[in-house]
């Protein structure tokens, strides 16, 4: 895919961990189109990861960055700015909750958990996006990360739900700010994924299972396709798009029951313990 | 060495860039293979695709070492 589409755009990746991260799909095709990319990591843990990854991809632009703490964005953003002067484009594909409670009843979350799980999904993304469009002085585009979960009960998902739901409103909000700059601000939201993240939510093979075979293109979606519907929406190729919500997810979000020819599935199956 | 030993072992010493003759029973993923706190989770998850289960976080939580895992394959597979 070195179409060029991205050629001379410098763009920023939040939330890439390893290479099962829907970051990475989406900071290959960004790069395979031409993109110069940097990254930012939490953490020695995640930095151990990220630099051999984002050396791949050539780059060798790698910051540290709390997305719970203001000075960390800001010194992010700063050196960002020493570095490049101005940006094209930002990827956040970053959430946080206690796996504890993705499971169970959405009711028992706890006001702690509640709480940190609004401010690291979802206000950090408006925390980002305000610095970023400020570098964006030619415009520029910005995505972030959902799931069907916003829209509908999942099992499971709980908090999370409620967290992407506000993002999603955040992506109406932040759209209409900074369309006065020509930045756009969309989300994708990706059908189930088998990431570091998913492996704190309850009973994910089984949600895998099921999207495989009630989803209308009868499969699950992988890091790649993911990757290409940002490469849309982060090129010009989506210039009049903006506030959306994307679903890539093989088409489960129009489905509203299980398919004809799927089988039952057992819950359990898989689980010997519990 | 069971088939299962045999194919725990590859992921492991594969992910952890390990010498093979480390992987002992009695090895400790994080005491005596090095591996950190993404590391267990990321082994769990390589497990799983390989064997195509399920193990869930209590019971991940009890996989400390390279037996700990065989065993728990072997009775899940």
């Amino acid at each position: 895919m070195s179409n060029g589409l991205m050629n001379g755009k410098r763009g920023l990746i939040m939330g890439l961990a390893n290479d099962k991260s829907i970051a990475w799909g989406i900071a290959r095709a960004c790069r395979e189109a031409g993109a110069e990319l940097a990254f930012s990591y939490q953490g020695d843990v995640v930095k151990k990861r990220v630099l051999p990854l984002a050396e791949q991809l050539g780059s060798d632009l790698v910051l540290p960055c709390d997305v719970g703490d203001d000075a960390s964005i800001d010194a992010l953003f700063e050196a960002l700015e020493a570095k490049w002067g101005k940006l094209d484009f930002l990827v956040h594909a970053i959430g946080y909750s206690d796996k504890a409670q993705l499971r169970g009843r959405y009711a028992e979350t706890t006001r702690d958990n509640f709480r940190v799980t609004m401010d690291i999904s979802v206000y950090s993304f408006t925390a980002v996006a305000n610095r970023a469009a400020r570098l964006m002085t030619d415009g520029g585009s910005i995505v972030t990360m959902t799931y069907y979960g916003a829209e509908r009960v999942m099992p499971h998902y709980n908090v999370m739900g409620v967290a992407k739901a506000a993002l999603e409103a955040s992506v109406r909000y932040l759209a209409e700010d900074f369309g006065k700059d020509g930045i756009r601000v969309n989300a994708i939201s990706a059908g189930p994924i088998k990431t570091l993240a998913a492996s704190g939510i309850g009973d994910f093979r089984y949600i895998l299972k099921w999207n495989e075979l009630n989803s209308p293109l009868r499969r699950t979606v992988s890091i790649d396709d993911v990757g290409k519907s940002a490469l849309y929406l982060l090129s010009d190729l989506g210039s009049g798009v903006t506030g959306e919500t994307h679903h890539v997810d093989a088409g489960y979000h129009v489905v509203g029951m299980k398919a004809v020819d799927a089988p039952d599935i057992d819950a359990t199956a898989g689980r010997k313990e519990e | 060495m069971s088939d299962v030993a045999d194919r725990v072992k590859k992921i492991v010493v594969e992910h952890l860039g390990v010498e093979e003759d480390k992987v002992t029973d009695s090895a400790s993923f994080i005491d005596d293979l090095g591996a950190d706190s993404l590391d267990t989770v990321e082994l769990v998850m390589a497990f799983e695709e390989e064997f195509g289960i399920e193990i869930p976080d209590d019971a991940a939580e009890g996989i400390q070492t390279f037996g700990d895992a065989v065993k728990f394959i072997s009775d899940a597979a």
